[in-house]
């Protein structure tokens, strides 16, 4: 492997300081399940790689009245053991027990596959979905960047040279409120979704009527997409099927899906809608306090 | 070339101390360094699993840690699993139940089975399989390897779950 220099610095300050210095020619290594690949192939050429994993602040996870802080080099095996999160930000818990197997999950982070941008990120649409807001770092001072918004491309995003996430803020669920996240593989499990939705959906008192929502679509487009619009069309509805269909349409209209090895355009447009459905469905099975019997794969 | 460091850890219960390189990963530092080569290095990118040690008690794929962050951490690797020269129950039921043809992901089979048994001493048959999803066997189809598991985790637990 590329010959490089390891630092491990303990405080924000001096991490933020290392990544200015060498602008650019520097990676922050949280767990490594991307970076160390990378670097190895050579598509990555660090000369210094940063590793972010003794600062405490990217270590935090913290759920309150404020909502939920999740520091960036949280590995999702925390995430999905933590009880705050799988009672109420159920869809990132989701999302880290189908990442990888237990090995990549026992060190990568929700920040890595963020900052990784992989357009079939499976932390990403989740963290879309509940509302997600990215705290970055810099020698200038601190930013906020909403996650819908942090991703520009395949393996591109909002962070510049010396910049770093520090930790990705939720806001507290409101009362009847419910999250999912789901994904199409051909297989049970180790595979890159063909397809993958996150949804948060917020219920009145009577628990029937939707007043409150976030879709967010997976590997269909660029980068992950929040569906405004699929969102719009379950305000005021009760979530009937065709409901949920009219929302499963409306995503279909914003996915721009490329044909691959995993699937062609036709089909995965068709998913789109399946699995906007399913999700939905998921996510308000939830927020009606209903256990969700999801078993990734099925 | 960048220095070496120092790295201080506990290796199968053991205080080691190593030098290596910063791009060294750790199954290349167990391996070529201190000559444990019962870890395995399969596919060198995380998807098959054959390098898998535990550190800090879970298991994770060697080939995608850096050495250095070992500094500190407890190291087990299949070197530390048999007790003297007597197989331990993992090892055992492998063996009896040929749950391994060429050997090579077996190291990290028997890893990546040691930390689910040490969290969960009966499971069932899925959650072997999700467990085990990680790695990957191109011999033996894994039925066989799922059964050892079972086995073994029985095995433990009429033992009064020893380890």
């Amino acid at each position: 492997m590329r010959d490089f220099e390891y630092e491990a610095p303990t405080t924000l300050a001096a991490a933020v300081q290392l990544l200015t210095k060498y602008n650019g020619r520097s990676r922050p290594l949280a767990g490594g399940t991307d970076l160390i690949d990378h670097v190895r192939t050579g598509r990555l050429a660090p000369d210094v790689i940063v590793d972010i994993k003794k600062i405490p602040e990217l270590n935090i996870l913290e759920a309150g009245a404020a909502g939920l802080r999740l520091g960036a080099a949280v590995d999702c095996s925390t995430i999905r053991a933590h009880a705050a999160v799988r009672e109420q930000y159920t869809a990132l818990a989701d999302s880290c027990q189908i990442i990888g197997g237990v090995q990549i999950q026992n060190r990568a982070s929700i920040g890595g596959n963020l900052c990784n941008s992989g357009p079939a990120a499976d932390s990403t649409p989740s963290v879309i979905a509940l509302g997600g807001v990215c705290v970055i770092a810099s020698a200038l001072g601190t930013r906020e960047v909403p996650a819908e918004a942090f991703c520009t491309g395949p393996g591109k995003n909002v962070l510049h040279p010396g910049e770093l996430l520090v930790e990705i803020r939720f806001p507290a669920p409101a009362a009847n409120s419910g999250s999912h996240y789901r994904r199409f593989i051909p297989r049970n499990e180790m595979d890159i979704a063909v397809v993958g939705v996150g949804a948060s959906v917020t219920l009145d008192a009577s628990k029937d009527t939707i007043i409150a929502a976030r879709v967010s679509l997976g590997a269909v487009g660029p980068t992950p997409l929040l569906a405004v619009d699929a969102a719009a069309a379950l305000i005021g509805k009760s979530p009937t099927d065709d409901v949920l269909k009219t929302a499963g349409a409306a995503a279909r209209e914003i996915a721009t899906p490329i044909d691959d090895m995993r699937g062609t355009k036709e089909y995965r447009l068709h998913l789109v809608g399946v699995l906007v459905e399913r999700t939905l469905r998921g996510a308000v099975a939830r927020a009606r306090g209903e256990t969700l019997d999801y078993r990734p794969g099925h | 070339m960048a220095k070496k460091r120092v790295v201080s850890t506990t290796l199968n219960g053991e205080a080691v101390e190593f030098l290596c390189e910063p791009r060294q990963t750790l199954l290349e530092a167990l391996r070529d360094v201190l000559q444990l080569t019962g870890t395995k290095e399969g596919c060198t990118n995380g998807n098959c699993g054959s390098c898998t040690v535990l550190m800090n008690g879970k298991p994770v794929t060697s080939c995608l840690v850096l050495a250095v962050e070992a500094d500190g951490a407890e190291v087990g690797t299949i070197e530390g699993v048999a007790r003297g020269s007597a197989l331990d129950e993992v090892q055992q039921a492998f063996l009896e139940g040929a749950a391994l043809q060429c050997g090579i992901c077996t190291p990290g089979f028997i890893m990546q089975t040691e930390a689910l048994l040490a969290e969960n001493p009966n499971p069932t048959e899925e959650q072997v399989r999700f467990h085990l999803a990680g790695n990957l066997c191109r011999c033996t189809g894994y039925d066989k390897i799922v059964r050892a598991v079972m086995c073994a985790a029985e095995r433990r637990s009429a033992a009064g779950g020893s380890q």
